[in-house]
């Protein structure tokens, strides 16, 4: 059996919005009977890109996450489609028929990410296909993975050991977006954003020098999460952190006093200069 | 899928393009056959790097077909409904009156009866032309080729092209260390393996590579960035704004104040030199000048150490992290990355930008450029590549069908006067004008010393413009002059000719449609510029030629460049000394035949097949850049411009001295008093910046304007609609798609802006409206908004000065040259204000 997925690697992605236009290339205007309607010019986006800007300056992230239907397993867009218009091929992709899904709006509203959109003018909603037109005629995948500089989308059959993905799933690191929806979703990711504490640590006494090699450790209800030291100018950085943490930072140097920081990780947090005077 | 399968390539990638019923459906990469790939393999240390089997295209091209088919496409010749070519011609009104479609033979009639009339009465002087480049790919139909054989022919005044994106470079790192002959950019050669191999740490100064892609090599290079974080080199970002490289990299965010590069880099080389950290003894050897150069770093000279806490207060950058920085790049095996191709980067498209790109080259002379991991390197070319096999790059004189021995014959304009692109709008309101250097300054250093001035003796001014394409109203500086230029009486008769409408399009008397790339037939290999670019096709991961087929006809009444120019020709009665009975597929033809790749594959095959993969030999033998010049020895790079290769100076760089120059030979013996450009680098103040108290009290924000990520200069932007659903690129605002301004939090705050509110962008030389983006990655007191909108469009038509609401920021910067003896442009160094717009 083949059961198609796609693994997106963050880390990988620099937000070129390559998957993005070759997306609109294929479908916008193109007729695929049986699989799609045409997609509108504007405001649908079969492969998504969210775009995130994180912390402040000058302690700045930036991420992309490219997101395209899921294809979940448990899809909720197929429990809401009435006369079969939604179902699963036995690749696994979940189809909307374009022609039994006319007038069935309930179909985009059941997915909790919505990628289904709905086509005014056909009355019709709509989606990827992880381009099933395509891999039914030879196509290896979708017109996004094609795309991609940089391999940030891997696709491939989950079912085989020995496919690329396969084997990247293997390092175990991979998770699904918004995993408590529990949808068992064929689409997941590697490396997520999570939230970062960063700073910079300043001597009183040496202001002109930065402060390399400083102690930075970062406690949890006073329990002991990591520990990290300042580089060569003096910053240090926490990132893969839990959301909506309480955290404190504490700087320490001998001969210096200690300063703790508190910082919550509602958002990512930039704390600073810290500044360490002497004793 | 009953489809046609045709190749091409745009600027920025090969392509296949499926035609079905006569339309284009789909565009892809372009497709290769797996064991056409010859892939090549860089080891460093236990890791192996192999390059992809896939080409890497850069994201607009996936809007190729939405941009064949626009609604912005020039459809049918046009004339100004105002223009009576024997009447009243009301020059006036050029940019406000509307257009009325003609038939073509009117249109060529005119233009044909026009340059016979002005040539007749003012001499051949009288007419000029000039073109946008790259606006499609492809040896036949580039700019240089249809366009320069026809005007060559009839002669005419040619307008010089100046070196615009790399100013400081090509005005003062050839200075240096040579590479006149690339305009100022460093050798290209096997970069990426010496840094995969050698390198720890990546010092990128004024460089968005992600964004700027080598200019026409895709996305090709994200992949060696990507595998040089994997292996964990450090990264250093100097720019004010936190740009696509460094947030898909990672690493240290240093922001200088606009302007003052310079002074920060001489705060890392004051450091080297009072903590000895630098290379003695290559300074000594490959150098002149370094004693004087470390006077004035000391103060020596003119009283004024260059200490980490003058640069700091000029730059912002706090002391310690100019020491920190230096320190980090001594104690590394360090690449200064400085500009897309290694030289480029807005911090010398700024008031004495000569200066900056005189230190970058400096800097890593300190550090022994040349030495293992130790070079100037853009990080978009550099693969390993097969120089061997010879195809001409579009710039090649030997790839324009104006200069090619592929030509029977090869026409020659008698006409000697020049005009230079950034002067254009003086030279026509106000001449005479006069400056120095021949544009593109390739041959020799000496050509930056020639003095040129318009009108030249014994010629007409110009009375006929004749202009194809219609970017400059976005690219150039200070263009509400081009609007001024346009309405002028002195201009009897002006045609542009073009794919799709642009912002200097509705400025002509006589508008001709043009037919893209796939609506005709050439050939064309990936990413080769050729000319003073040898090799950047190195800057991709294949090394590929591509039959560019006739895919679809052209549509509407558009027709091929070639076309059109055979036309009018025709008209001149002298049809068959333009095409020699050459067809656009008999020029392809004849381009292929004088090339090395024959030797692989016969024309009928490529052909038929559409591309052609230059192979890479198994023993491939890496030239690194500058190796040689480190190691002592003979050029070995397959440099073809290099005049000293293979000859007996072959050991030397293409200065005077053969050395770099701390002390620049030929400036001292042309420029000996040149303050602005001094024989030895300085800093000096900027003409618009913070140290111009008034105008900075008035207009306290820097505008940085670099080049677009989701457009081609001006291509792709406004004729490809899907680009405006990307934020970064346009921001939809009521309908509208508007420009993005960013702004920091803490300036848009004082000036009570929210995130998406349209703002005015204004100065004393025009106002450009945007959507305001408020962001963490803008360093506050500075504006980034990309330069080369497409879009100019005046709240007022045909009224200098207007609103634009387009979002040309090309109207605000300022047509102040680099230096006095400087002709480059120096958009980076703009003041502005901003305010909500309640328009």
């Amino acid at each position: 059996m083949t059961t198609y997925g796609m693994l997106i690697d963050i880390d990988r992605c620099t937000g070129c919005y390559n998957c993005f236009l070759s997306c609109k290339d294929e479908y916008c205007g193109n007729n695929y009977e049986g699989y799609s309607a045409p997609q509108p010019e504007f405001n649908q986006y079969w492969m998504d890109i969210r775009e995130i800007e994180r912390g402040k300056y000058p302690k700045v992230k930036v991420d992309y996450i490219p997101i395209p239907c899921m294809q979940c397993k448990n899809a909720p867009c197929e429990k809401a489609a009435l006369d079969g218009a939604v179902y699963r091929r036995e690749d696994g992709i979940v189809m909307i028929d374009p022609v039994k899904a006319k007038g069935q709006n309930q179909i985009v509203t059941a997915c909790p990410y919505r990628v289904i959109f709905w086509n005014e003018e056909l009355e019709l909603p709509q989606k990827c296909t992880f381009c099933a037109h395509g891999l039914d005629h030879g196509w290896k995948m979708p017109r996004c993975v094609e795309a991609c500089p940089v391999d940030a989308l891997v696709f491939g059959d989950l079912d085989d050991p020995n496919s690329e993905i396969s084997k990247l799933k293997d390092s175990g690191k991979y998770e699904r977006l918004n995993s408590e929806y529990a949808l068992n979703t064929r689409v997941q990711y590697l490396n997520l954003p999570k939230r970062f504490i960063a700073g910079e640590v300043v001597l009183a006494d040496q202001p002109d020098e930065c402060a390399e090699g400083v102690t930075v450790s970062l406690k949890q209800d006073d329990k002991a999460v990591s520990t990290s030291t300042t580089n060569v100018y003096g910053d240090f950085e926490f990132d893969g952190l839990k959301k909506n943490v309480e955290y404190t930072v504490v700087v320490e140097k001998k001969g210096y006093g200690s300063v703790e920081c508190v910082a919550n990780t509602r958002v990512d947090v930039n704390l600073g200069e810290i500044e360490l005077r002497p004793e | 899928m009953a489809e046609k399968v045709f190749t091409s390539c745009t600027n920025c990638g090969p392509v296949s393009v499926y035609v079905k019923d006569g339309e284009v459906v789909r565009i892809r990469p372009l497709q290769v056959e797996e064991n056409d790939y010859s892939p090549w393999t860089i080891k460093a240390g236990d890791q192996e790097y192999t390059s992809p089997k896939k080409m890497a295209l850069s994201p607009f091209v996936h809007g190729e077909r939405q941009r064949l088919y626009s609604d912005e496409r020039i459809k049918y010749p046009m004339k100004r409904v105002d223009f009576d070519v024997n009447g009243e011609r009301n020059p006036q009104n050029r940019g406000k009156s509307s257009y009325v479609r003609i038939s073509w033979d009117e249109a060529l009639d005119t233009i044909a009866g026009e340059i016979t009339r002005i040539q007749d009465k003012y001499g051949q002087s009288a007419v000029t032309g000039m073109t946008s480049s790259h606006h499609n790919w492809g040896n036949v139909g580039y700019k240089m080729g249809p366009f320069s054989r026809f005007f060559n022919m009839i002669g005419y005044t040619q307008v010089f092209d100046n070196p615009d994106s790399w100013e400081g470079w090509h005005w003062g790192a050839t200075h240096t260390y040579g590479f006149f002959w690339r305009l100022g950019m460093p050798e290209p050669y096997d970069t990426l393996g010496d840094a995969l191999q050698n390198t720890e740490m990546i010092v990128f100064w004024s460089n968005d590579p992600d964004s700027t892609r080598g200019t026409y090599t895709g996305q090709e290079s994200s992949i060696w960035r990507y595998w040089l974080k994997q292996k964990g080199v450090e990264m250093v970002f100097i720019d004010p704004f936190f740009n696509y490289t460094a947030a898909a990299m990672g690493g240290k965010w240093i922001r200088p104040r606009m302007g003052t590069d310079a002074a920060l880099a001489m705060g890392i080389a004051h450091v080297w030199i009072t903590e000895g950290t630098y290379d003695k003894d290559y300074l000594e050897t490959h150098t002149i000048g370094f004693e004087e150069f470390k006077k004035y770093i000391l103060g020596e000279e003119d009283g004024q150490p260059k200490t980490p806490e003058w640069a700091s207060e000029e730059s912002t950058v706090p002391v310690r992290v100019i020491k920190a920085l230096a320190r980090q790049w001594a104690s590394k095996t360090t690449i200064l990355s400085g500009g897309s191709r290694g030289g480029e980067g807005g911090a010398c498209r700024t008031a004495f930008g000569t200066e900056w790109a005189r230190m970058m080259v400096l800097l890593q002379a300190m550090q022994g450029l040349g030495k293992p991991g130790v070079s100037i390197w853009g990080t978009t070319m550099g693969a390993p590549y097969n120089a061997s096999i010879w195809f001409p790059g579009y710039a090649d004189l030997d790839g324009r069908m104006s200069a090619s021995k592929a030509a029977d014959h090869i026409p020659q304009n008698p006409v000697k006067q020049k005009l230079y692109r950034l002067t254009l709008p003086d030279a026509v309101l106000d001449p005479p004008v006069s400056w120095y250097g021949e544009g593109f300054c390739g041959q020799a250093l000496e050509q930056q010393y020639s003095h040129f001035t318009y009108p030249m003796e014994g010629c007409s001014e110009v009375k006929m413009f004749y202009r194809y394409g219609g970017s400059f109203l976005g690219t150039m500086i200070d263009t509400n002059k081009w609007v001024r230029m346009y309405q002028s009486d002195k201009l009897e008769f002006v045609v542009n000719q073009d794919c799709w409408y642009q912002g200097e399009t509705k400025f002509a008397d006589i508008i001709l449609p043009a037919c893209t790339q796939l609506e005709r037939d050439d050939v064309g290999e990936w990413g080769a510029a050729g000319g003073y670019t040898v090799d950047a096709s190195c800057g991709c991961n294949n090394r590929v030629l591509i039959r560019q087929q006739k895919c679809i006809e052209p549509l509407w009444e558009s027709k091929s460049d070639y076309e059109i120019f055979t036309l009018l020709a025709e008209k001149l009665g002298r049809k068959e000394e333009y095409t020699e009975g050459k067809s656009e597929l008999d020029w392809a033809r004849a381009f292929f035949e004088i090339s090395d790749v024959p030797k692989y594959i016969s024309w009928e095959e490529f052909d038929k097949k559409g591309y052609f993969m230059f192979p890479i030999p198994d023993d491939y033998k890496p030239t690194p850049s500058l190796r040689w010049f480190y190691e002592g020895r003979e050029c070995d790079t397959p440099d073809l411009n290099n005049p000293k290769r293979l000859t007996e100076k072959s050991k030397e760089l293409g200065t005077v001295s053969g050395k770099i120059e701390f002390v620049s030979q030929s400036l001292t013996e042309n420029f000996p008093d040149d303050e602005e450009r001094p024989p030895m680098v300085r800093y000096i103040k900027s003409w618009e910046g913070h140290h111009t108290k008034e105008l900075f009290s008035k207009y306290p924000l820097a505008l940085l304007s670099p080049h677009p990520r989701f457009s081609f200069h001006t291509h792709y932007d406004k004729h490809t609609a899907w680009l405006n659903e990307i934020p970064g690129h346009r921001i939809m605002k009521d309908g509208y798609a508007y420009w993005p301004v960013r702004i920091n939090p803490v300036d848009a705050e004082t000036r009570g802006i929210n995130n998406g509110d349209v703002v005015r962008m204004y100065n004393d030389r025009g106002q450009v409206l945007g959507v305001a983006k408020v962001t963490e990655r803008v360093k506050p007191g500075v504006i980034h908004s990309y330069v080369s909108s497409s879009k100019y469009d005046p709240i007022e038509p045909g009224k200098p000065n207007s609103v634009d609401r387009g979002g040309c920021i090309s109207l605000l910067t300022p047509s102040r040259m680099v230096s006095k003896n400087v002709p480059g442009m120096a958009p980076l160094s703009c003041l502005i204000e901003v305010s909500k717009w309640e328009g």
